[in-house]
C-alpha cells in the first residue's frame, strides 16, 4: 500500500538508485567536510547562539515536511541551504541541514540510509555552499535594506536547490544503477533543472519571509547581516570619542 | 523573560505549529526528484515501477522502513492527521535536541562580545 502522502520527499535519494562505490565515496567526502564544518563552527557558536542554531535545524525539519505544488502532479519543499546560510552562516548551516537529513533517514525512513552520504553532500554541503557564495556576492552589490535581503534570499535559494539537483545528476552519471535507455541523462538533467528552479522559487519566498521576520525582531541573529553591521561600526565608533573631545 | 528567550520560544512555537499542524496540508504529489526518477518507466496505480528504464527502476526498500515513525506516520495511530502531526512534532523536537546538543558541545566557551 503506497497511499502515504509523504512516501518519498524532494531531493532525498532512495536506496538502490546509486551504486555502492558512489554511495560510499560521497559518504566519505561528506564525513570529511562535516568534520571541517564542526571545527569551523566552533568560533561562531557561543552560549547565546548554540540554542538558536538548534532551533534553525528544527525549523528546517518542520518546513521540509511542507510540500507545495510546483507543476500539475509535481511538488517540492524547501531544502534549507539558503535559509541556514543566511541565518547561521555556511558552516553551522551545513551542520543544521545535515542533522535534519540524518534524522529523516534514521527515524522517518525518508532518504535511504545507504544514500545518506550523497544526500548530505547534495543538500547540506553543495546546497549550503552554493547559497553562501551567492549571498556573499549579492549582499555586496545589492542595496543593504529589506528589499536587498529578500532578493538575495530568493536568488540564493534558486541557485542552491539547482546546484543540489545538478549534484545528484553528477552522482547518477558516476554511479546510477539503471542504464537509462528511453530517457537520456541530458533529458534527466534538463527535467531536474526545470522542476528544481520552480522549487527554488518557492523555497526563496519562504526563506525571504523567514529571514525578513528574524531581521525585524533581532537583526543581530542574522549571520548575513552581521558582516554588514561590522562594516558600519567604524562610523559611530569614531563619532563617540569626537563628541567626548568637544565636551 | 529576556528578549532572547522570547524569540526562542516564539520560534519554537512556530516550528511546532508547522510540523504538527500545517504539515497536514502539504501536497501529496510526487516531488521534483521523484517525478524525474520515474521518467521513462511505466508505473502502476500504487506508483511502483512495472516497466521501462528510469532512475527509480532499481529502487530498494528502506532499511528502516518498518520503524515506528517510518514515512512520517506513527505506528498504532490510525488517524492520519494525528499521526502526521505527532511524527512532525517528534521529529522537530528530536532535531532541536540533536542539533542544539551538538552546537552546545562544540560552542566556544569564551563569551563572544557582539
Amino acid at each position: 500500500m503506497h497511499i502515504d502522502r509523504m512516501d518519498v520527499v524532494a531531493l532525498h535519494i532512495q536506496n538502490g538508485v546509486l551504486n555502492g562505490p558512489v554511495s560510499i565515496g560521497f559518504a566519505l567526502l561528506a564525513a570529511m567536510l562535516l568534520a571541517i564544518a564542526v571545527i569551523r563552527s566552533r568560533r561562531h557558536l557561543d552560549d547565546r547562539l548554540a540554542p538558536m542554531a538548534g532551533l534553525v535545524a528544527a525549523f528546517i525539519f518542520a518546513v521540509q515536511m511542507l510540500n507545495f505544488p510546483v507543476l500539475p502532479g509535481v511538488s517540492g519543499h524547501l531544502v534549507g541551504g539558503a535559509l541556514a546560510a543566511l541565518l547561521v552562516g555556511p558552516w553551522v548551516g551545513a551542520l543544521c541541514v545535515a542533522v535534519v537529513l540524518i534524522v529523516q533517514a534514521l527515524v522517518f525512513a525518508d532518504g535511504g540510509v545507504s544514500a545518506i552520504g550523497p544526500n548530505v553532500t547534495n543538500m547540506a554541503l553543495v546546497g549550503t555552499a552554493a547559497a553562501y557564495a551567492l549571498i556573499a556576492l549579492l549582499l555586496r552589490i545589492l542595496p543593504r535594506n529589506a528589499a536587498g535581503l529578500a532578493v538575495t534570499a530568493v536568488i540564493a535559494s534558486v541557485v542552491s536547490v539547482l546546484a543540489a539537483a545538478m549534484s545528484f545528476v553528477l552522482q547518477y552519471a558516476l554511479g546510477g544503477t539503471t542504464q537509462l535507455e528511453t530517457v537520456g541523462l541530458g533529458e534527466v538533467a534538463a527535467a531536474m533543472a526545470g522542476t528544481h528552479i520552480l522549487i527554488g522559487i518557492g523555497e526563496g519566498l519562504i526563506t525571504a519571509t523567514t529571514v525578513a521576520t528574524v531581521a525585524k525582531v533581532r537583526p543581530d541573529l542574522v549571520y548575513a547581516l552581521r558582516g554588514l553591521r561590522r562594516d558600519e561600526i567604524p562610523a559611530p565608533a569614531q563619532r563617540v570619542p569626537a563628541a567626548g573631545g568637544v565636551a | 523573560m529576556t528578549r532572547k528567550n522570547r524569540l526562542f520560544l516564539g520560534g519554537l512555537l512556530a516550528v511546532l505549529l508547522l510540523a504538527g499542524v500545517v504539515s497536514n496540508f502539504a501536497s501529496g504529489a510526487p516531488d521534483g526528484l521523484e517525478s524525474v526518477a520515474a521518467k521513462g518507466c511505466v508505473l502502476d496505480e500504487a506508483g511502483e515501477v512495472i516497466d521501462g528504464t528510469c532512475i527509480a527502476r532499481n529502487t530498494e526498500e528502506h532499511e528502516l522502513g518498518d520503524s515506528p515513525f517510518a514515512d512520517y506516520a506513527v505506528r498504532g495511530i490510525d488517524n492520519d492527521y494525528l499521526a502526521t502531526g505527532l511524527s512532525g512534532v517528534t521529529g522537530a523536537l528530536l532535531t532541536l535536541a540533536i542539533a542544539g546538543g551538538i552546537f552546545w558541545l562544540i560552542r566556544s566557551r569564551r563569551t563572544v562580545k557582539e
